[in-house]
């Protein structure tokens, strides 16, 4: 049995209490107005949770890959929105820290720790979605750099962010950019009416000849997708992974609540054997998904080339797990959970999205199919 | 450099199932995907200590097993 070290808890108790007082009041509101308070990411910055995936040195908080996932199944509890902003944020801070040049960090990574910028991922195009190297949005050498065309759709936080991490070809090569937003050659039109994770600051971005300075190329021309998007998506895939299993227990709070409380029959919910069957189902996947994160977790501490492969199947069982929890959770709240009022439906839109960001479902299972042989070799 | 060729043999050998010659291309021999690609760089800094930078980053440093050898030796200062 995994148990979390005295740190590691604090820091869980910790961001529990931040995410009680300061987020679950506000996240039905939050889905409903489609953006986040600016006063919310204010206190996020305050504690320091922009700067989770830095280190001290870039004024981070970075902890050990344990208590950076704890972090993200509070807020996944709380609010996808809130946590899909911080998934690209820090992701994008890791790459940066990870492949970005001198100058390229020394400008960004402090402010990005502080929450005094805000990063986003800029990868899909309307055209091009999962074929990450397919990207049509060009780079083109021009005095003191590159300039960038294209567009950009389905960017979380891109109505507020202040870099773009952008997937892009310079010639036949994948190259990975970093776009200033605080530019004309940026234009950003806000997307509206998503299914899910509504708070969560989505939006076209149109690169027009935007400029992107020599030292804004992560890695070499060629590794843009490879090594660069790679990394920023792992990262993100750990984070959603963890942010499902959140998502999963307020699922499961929430139900036993409701079916601890709600008649039919003359009996509770909870003492009814087809209730009992959604709940238990319910609870062992809450298990086996954070099961499965703390693996990740740890093979990631140990700094294991299988933590990315690890990290992919973490991913795929919650998010599967989260959507499937949500409609269970909606069938046991009946028609309340259908209401506006009812955080579980929220779930439910929310847990869909999950299946689809850092990898859709059946871009993780055709990954892990291709390393079956292999991991079948491996169990103990 | 024999201990070092042998380690990445056994975790190439892990991946793949090929007897793999010392200058074996492993991209040519089209055993490398992006996902790889990035295993095998934290393969590198786990096992022998050592960090792939961005200049780093070039095929001509993880072509092959020898490569990835002489690759280790000169970020070692060896």
């Amino acid at each position: 049995m995994f148990a979390l070290t005295d740190a590691q808890r604090a820091a869980r108790d910790r961001a529990r209490d931040f995410v009680d007082a300061e987020v679950v009041p506000h996240a039905d509101r939050f889905d409903r107005e489609e953006r986040i308070d600016d006063a919310l990411l204010r206190k996020v910055a305050a504690a320091g949770y922009f700067g989770a995936s830095l280190p001290a040195t870039w004024g981070g908080t970075q902890a050990d890959p344990i208590t950076y996932g704890l972090l993200f199944e509070e807020l996944g509890r709380a609010c996808s929105s809130l946590r899909c902003v911080l998934t690209v944020h820090t992701m994008v801070a890791a790459t940066i820290a990870r492949w970005g040049r001198p100058a390229a960090r020394e400008r960004w990574l402090r402010r990005l720790a502080a929450g005094e910028a805000i990063a986003a991922f800029a990868l899909t195009e309307p055209e091009v979605g999962s074929d990450a190297a397919a990207v049509t949005t060009a780079a083109t050498p021009a005095p003191g750099g590159l300039v960038v065309r294209g567009t950009k759709r389905w960017i979380t936080s891109a109505q507020i962010a202040d870099v773009f991490l952008v997937i892009a070809r310079l010639g036949d090569a994948p190259v990975a950019l970093l776009v200033d937003r605080h530019q004309p050659g940026v234009v950003v039109r806000p997307i509206t009416g998503l299914l899910g994770c509504r708070g969560s600051l989505v939006a076209e971005v149109a690169l027009e000849d935007a400029h992107v300075p020599e030292d804004g190329v992560l890695a070499r021309p060629g590794f843009g997708v490879s090594h660069v998007a790679t990394h920023a998506l792992d990262d993100g895939r750990y984070t959603v992974a963890w942010g499902c299993v959140g998502l999963l227990r307020a699922c499961v709070e929430a139900s036993t609540a409701y079916a601890g409380e709600r008649r039919q029959f003359g009996a509770l919910l909870r003492e009814q054997p087809l209730v009992q069957r959604l709940l238990t189902d319910m609870l062992v996947q809450l298990k086996a998904a954070r099961a499965l994160c703390l693996g990740a977790g740890a093979a990631r501490e140990r700094r294991d080339p299988g933590a990315l492969h690890e990290t992919m199947i973490a991913k795929y069982f919650a998010s599967v797990a989260a959507a499937r929890a949500a409609a269970d959770a909606v069938q046991i709240h009946g028609a309340r959970g259908c209401g506006p009022d009812a955080p579980v439906q929220r779930y439910l839109r929310d847990s869909k999205i999950m299946e689809i960001i850092e990898g859709s479902t059946q871009i993780q299972q055709m990954m892990i199919a291709a390393s079956a042989p292999r991991d079948a070799a491996r169990c103990p | 450099m024999d201990a070092i060729h042998s380690e990445i043999r056994t975790f190439l050998g892990k991946h793949f199932r090929a007897e793999l010659a010392v200058e074996d291309d492993i991209f040519a021999l089209g055993f490398v995907n992006s996902l790889f690609a990035m295993q095998l760089v934290q393969f590198i800094e786990g096992q022998f200590g050592v960090e792939v930078e961005s200049d780093d980053l070039e095929l001509d440093n993880f072509r092959s097993i020898g490569a990835m050898g002489r690759f280790i030796a000169r970020k070692r200062g060896e």
